[in-house]
């Protein structure tokens, strides 16, 4: 009939090369993303509505990471100030900074004689001449605790740890304000997590709504697969691996909202804290988070595809 | 190669498609099967092919008790076998080639392994000319070689096809008939459904005759 009639056309016995599964699985990955971009618009959406899902839990959780590095950066939230004996001695004053600065809990110790107060207080209250005219200097020594990070926590405990001490006759903590964010961000972490659950499930359901979607588009090659031979595991790939795609896609798209929402707000950010005399700069996302979320993503289109593809795939049967 | 032993059918309807069938295909052998519209042939090919379960008896095939075949074999089962339907059950995403490549690439064979085994089932039934052209612009006996082609491709033991000439004209059934004979010759089983009486009586065949899901006779027209 033709030219290589001769080789081919009668039936050979030769061996025949299979190749491996993971080029088989290389082929499918492949063949299933080229797919997705036969129809890039539909694609997008399905990529845009997985990426803003996966975009708000992310940055809820990295604007609560920022929240309490400012409250690090800002010196004098969680600063206890120690108002001691006003007849200590500067040696004594000097022993107890020595004593709590080496406390666990404590970072450093900074002491204000009672002169600098005045000076400082003369020059900052407007009663300078007032002041001028007392005999004696009505302003104890100051020790101005800053608590190690660990204890920004428990502030309560450390104060009263600090209050029990002789020479210190008062303690003042910026309490309300420190407790006020501490409760707020453990919170708001709370709530981050539950939304990222919930928001998780919604993109499994999406990813698993959009295969199926596809799994009908090609009822009819399933069939016949199905039909010369194809496993179950041959007929699911494609699918699983669209629910990758969709997942990784959807990942991007979350790393771009997320640095375009970083970006609109580290400019007024930057501003209003210039305005409280912190030089703090905001963090966006890191590299090794953005892998972990695009990983992260991937693995949800993948459950997402599984759930749907067992459910269907059972179903299309030729007969 | 097949083996029926006391085989029924019946559709979940209730309906009694197959009754108490029994026969014996032997290897290389090629057999028509006929009968009625509604007699049973379908049926009985579906059963071969292991899309539908027989509801009593035994139906073994390439020496497989299709009773006990599992969900997980019944792909590598169905590799052993060729079928070709009355509608082609083409797709029409795809080139020729590809439609006639489903079964090596769903079997794992590699592209150029592949390749070759496609043209050389496309030369056979005479298209190697057109694969690249999508089966839909191809006409009805054109796209039924392509179904050949495909049944084929995977050298399979056993060939089944049901109303393969339905509709084609006589010389084209002939050409497509011979095609069924040259594979016969290099060992294939081959068991072909019709209602085409003058197919039967052309070609000198046993023939299985059905009536409403019974055997009738077992002519040996040899
Ligand atoms: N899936 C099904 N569900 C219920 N009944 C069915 C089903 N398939 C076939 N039947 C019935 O079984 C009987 C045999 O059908 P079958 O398709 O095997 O006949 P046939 O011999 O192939 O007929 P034809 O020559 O018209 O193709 C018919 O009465 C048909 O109505
Ligand atoms: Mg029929």
């Amino acid at each position: 009939m033709s030219r290589n009639a001769s080789s081919n056309s009668v039936v050979g016995r030769k061996k025949v090369n299979k190749i491996s599964w993971f080029q088989q699985n290389q082929e499918t990955a492949v063949d299933s993303l080229s797919r997705l971009m036969v129809e890039p618009g539909s694609s997008f959406l399905t990529w845009s509505v997985i990426g803003i899902a996966l975009a708000l839990p992310v940055c809820l959780l990295l604007f609560l990471q920022n929240l309490q590095q400012l409250n690090r950066s800002l010196d004098q939230a969680g600063n206890i100030s120690l108002f001691m004996d006003i007849a200590i001695s500067e040696a004594a004053l000097e022993n107890n900074r020595r004593e709590i600065e080496a406390m666990e809990e404590v970072l450093t110790v900074t002491a204000i004689s009672a002169e600098t107060a005045l000076v400082e207080f003369q020059a900052t209250s407007g009663l300078g001449n007032v002041l001028e005219n007392l005999d004696e200097n009505p302003l104890p020594p100051v020790l101005v605790v800053t608590p190690a990070e660990t204890a920004l926590g428990s502030l309560p405990v450390l104060a009263g740890e600090l209050d029990a001490r002789p020479d210190v006759e008062y303690v003042q903590v910026d309490l309300e304000w420190v407790q006020r964010l501490f409760a707020i961000i453990g919170f708001a972490e709370r709530l981050a997590a539950g939304l990222a659950l919930l928001l998780g499930l919604g993109v499994i359901l999406a990813v698993g709504n959009t295969v199926r979607l596809a799994i009908e588009n090609r009822r009819d090659e399933i069939l016949v697969m199905k039909l010369v031979g194809g496993t179950d595991a041959y007929v699911a790939r494609p699918f699983l691996y669209t629910g990758i795609w969709y997942g990784i896609g959807g990942g991007l798209i979350s790393i771009l909202l997320v640095l375009i929402v970083f970006l609109f707000l580290s400019g007024p950010l930057s501003q209003l804290l210039t305005l409280y005399g912190s030089d703090y700069s905001l963090a966006g996302i890191s590299v090794s988070n953005a892998l972990l979320l695009l990983v992260t993503a991937g693995g949800l289109g993948f459950i997402g595809a599984c759930v749907t593809v067992i459910r269907q795939l059972k179903n299309i049967e030729p007969a | 190669m097949i083996k029926f032993d006391s085989v029924s059918k019946r559709y979940p309807g209730g309906h009694e498609a197959l009754l108490n069938l029994g026969f014996d295909l032997g290897a290389g052998e090629f057999a028509f099967l006929t009968g009625h519209s509604g007699a049973g042939k379908s049926t009985l090919l579906k059963l071969v092919m292991c899309m539908e379960k027989a509801s009593g008896g035994q139906v073994i095939v390439n020496g497989k008790n299709l009773n006990r075949l599992s969900r997980r074999q019944l792909p590598y089962f169905r590799r052993n076998i060729g079928v070709v339907f009355q509608d082609h059950q083409l797709l029409f995403d795809r080139s020729v080639f590809d439609n006639v490549a489903l079964p090596l690439l769903v079997a794992g064979y590699s592209n150029e392994d592949a390749a070759r085994r496609v043209r050389a089932a496309l030369d056979k039934v005479g298209l190697l000319k057109k694969e690249n052209q999508n089966p839909i612009a191809l006409s009805g006996g054109e796209q039924q070689r392509v179904g050949i082609a495909r049944a084929v491709v995977n050298k399979p033991v056993l060939l089944l096809a049901d109303e393969p000439t339905g509709n084609l004209d006589p010389e084209l059934s002939a050409e497509i008939m011979d095609l069924f004979e040259q594979f016969n010759q290099v060992g294939t089983s081959v068991l072909i459904a019709t209602h085409d009486r003058g197919l039967i009586d052309r070609n000198k065949h046993r023939v299985l005759t059905l009536e409403k899901g019974r055997l009738a006779d077992s002519e040996d027209a040899a």
